[in-house]
């Protein structure tokens, strides 16, 4: 009777411990859902801003076309992409063109003027903060997840459930790597 | 992160026993004096409740009154939609739940603080000469240093100890000026019953402690103050991850020469800089509850990156001394994030006090009608006609 007993107790151990380890998994599995959305957000409201801000500046920016029309097409280049890394990959080549178009604008004093322009300028400026935060906080999220899947003993479990690894999100940008970055 | 808060939260709560039983001491000193034979008990009684009382009405109404007491306005995003970017920004960056409410003071002078016992019930109130002032990243240096007190739980700590540190000095006035008005006439009558001698030596204890322990409580409690300001230097330099900002904004909030009027020795521990005139600041010392603004400059401008391990090197390297400012359970928080770049743009150009009366009209709900020649209008909110015709040029503008 005792070792029935004994063997009953580890395999009821080792129940309680899966489960444990399941559990996790799916709670940091989520908070990467959670992350992502928050992402998905700021990225929706980026492109929801785009056409109010082509539409005002397009009346005093003659010479810009090729700017305006890039930054149209990496738009919707981004909003049809789908996985994480072509995101990504759209988003950074939206932020590069969006970065031309503020460079671009320092030669329109009227436009600079434009009230209607500074706020949706202001709007822009915060999302792409909100962007670069969340983002932080995604990849944060991402790095505790892939480590729990890849690490011993929790890769077993992972394994048998199919957690799959999240990917980064890391926008490259361009006109970063064009600029100096200045360290204070 | 979590467990700079938890250790942090482990310090002050030794800090804040220290302070209770120099409470019960004063308290029980100055009840033997007064009637030897309750062996001090009524008056612990009598000092712990006057602390439990003043701790209930700070730690619920508290926000209440000293938004009362600054006379600070609750906004909407309308009013000043920068403002509220910064703050939801900061927001994502601490991953807290909730957004702060977000009050506008009418004053000249630039300050702000944050309030309220929990990220739930959180408050950050900044005056208009503040607004005025800054431009966007040192607004975001501010907002992040209010948003790290919200997040260390500075104010709900600071508040209580607050509060503890005024019953100490409440019960200690009391007593003394209850002896200067009878002259010590409690000594005469109790002498009559018990041994003189003893009574001398508990009327000299009672003394001491009644001048010594506010005096301590005091230290005690500045110290913690002035450390939870670095703290939150720290905590908000990792959030915006940009130095600079908090740093030229305390630069300009030290160089204005203009005193709040609606602050006082009460609310001044709660704003991110000193409300007082210079005068008043040189007499403060080992009094004072925020440390030396050149030296929090001087720190942020030595980090090589934003995180906490870069604010240690740097308070090491400007203080000279090995002492850390940051718990070590929160070094081992291993974060590398760099430093950001600077917005190129908006510098202030109108005159900080033309900014701020606009803002304050903002605040007070006016209407602003720029008319094509030029011409800025400000319509009260008292203005109740349909439309209205510039005064200069004479074009009609319907509101």
């Amino acid at each position: 009777m005792v070792p029935l007993f004994v063997i009953l107790g580890i395999l009821v151990i080792l129940v309680i411990w899966f489960v444990g380890i399941y559990n996790s998994l799916i709670k940091l599995r989520n908070q990467v859902k959670n992350a992502w959305s928050q992402i998905d957000v700021q990225l929706k409201r980026r492109h929801d801003l785009i056409p109010n801000l082509l539409e005002t500046v397009k009346g005093y920016m003659k010479h810009e076309r090729e700017t305006l029309e890039n930054i149209t097409a990496y738009r919707s280049q981004a909003m049809n992409a789908s996985s994480v890394g072509e995101k990504a990959q759209a988003e950074g080549l939206l932020g590069g063109a969006l970065g031309a178009l503020k460079i671009a604008v320092e030669a329109y004093p009227d436009l600079k003027a434009n009230q209607n322009f500074l706020s949706l300028q202001e709007e822009l400026t915060s999302t792409e903060n909100k962007i670069s935060f969340s983002r932080q906080n995604y990849n944060d999220q991402v790095l505790f997840y892939n480590n729990k899947i890849q690490m011993f003993p929790s890769n077993i479990v992972a394994g048998m459930f199919t957690f799959k690894e999240e990917e980064f999100f890391e926008l490259e940008d361009p006109s970063e790597k064009a600029v100096p970055k200045v360290a204070f | 992160m979590w467990e700079l808060i938890r250790a942090n939260r482990r310090k002050s709560f030794v800090l804040f026993i220290l302070m209770g039983i120099g409470l019960i001491l004063l308290g029980a000193a100055i009840s033997y004096f007064v009637n030897p034979a309750g062996m001090g008990i009524d008056g612990i009684i009598i000092a712990l409740l006057i602390w439990i009382i003043m701790s209930l009405i700070s730690y619920y109404r508290g926000a209440k009154i000293l938004l009362a007491a600054s006379k600070a306005k609750k906004v909407t995003s309308d009013v000043h939609p920068q403002l509220f970017n910064i703050v939801e920004e900061m927001k994502i960056a601490s991953g807290m739940e909730y957004m702060p409410e977000i009050y506008i003071i009418n004053e000249e002078a630039p300050n702000a603080f944050a309030a309220g016992r929990s990220p739930k019930h959180a408050v950050v109130a900044v005056t208009a000469g503040l607004l005025a002032r800054l431009n966007r990243d040192e607004l975001q240096g501010v907002i992040a240093h209010e948003m790290a007190h919200v997040y260390n739980r500075d104010i709900r700590f600071m508040t209580l100890a607050g509060v503890m540190l005024g019953s100490i000095v409440l019960i200690s006035q009391i007593f003394l000026r209850g002896m200067l008005f009878t002259g010590g006439g409690a000594r005469y009558r109790s002498s009559n019953s018990s041994g003189g001698q003893s009574q001398g030596i508990v009327m000299i204890v009672a003394l001491v402690l009644a001048i010594l322990v506010p005096i301590f409580a005091g230290i005690l409690y500045y110290a913690i103050s002035r450390k939870r300001e670095y703290l939150a230097d720290a905590t908000g330099v990792r959030f915006s991850r940009y130095p600079e900002g908090l740093a030229s904004a305390l630069e300009k909030i030290s160089g204005s020469k203009i005193e709040m009027k609606s602050s006082n020795d009460v609310t001044a521990p709660m704003y991110i800089a000193l409300p007082f005139s210079k005068k008043k600041k040189a007499a403060a010392g080992l009094h004072s509850t925020h440390p030396p603004i050149k030296e929090r400059i001087r720190i942020l401008r030595a980090m090589q990156g934003a995180g906490f391990m870069d604010y240690q090197a740097a308070y090491s390297e400007v203080k000279g001394k090995k002492s850390g400012i940051i718990p070590k359970s929160g070094l081992a928080d291993t974060d590398n994030s760099g430093i950001r770049q600077a917005f190129a743009e908006s510098d202030v150009k109108r005159s900080a006090k033309r900014n701020a009366g606009d803002i304050m009209m903002a605040v007070n709900q006016y209407r602003f009608i720029n008319c094509d020649c030029g011409l800025r209008m400000k319509v009260p909110p008292e203005f109740k006609k349909k439309s209205i015709s510039c005064t200069k040029c004479g074009t009609v503008h319907t509101l």
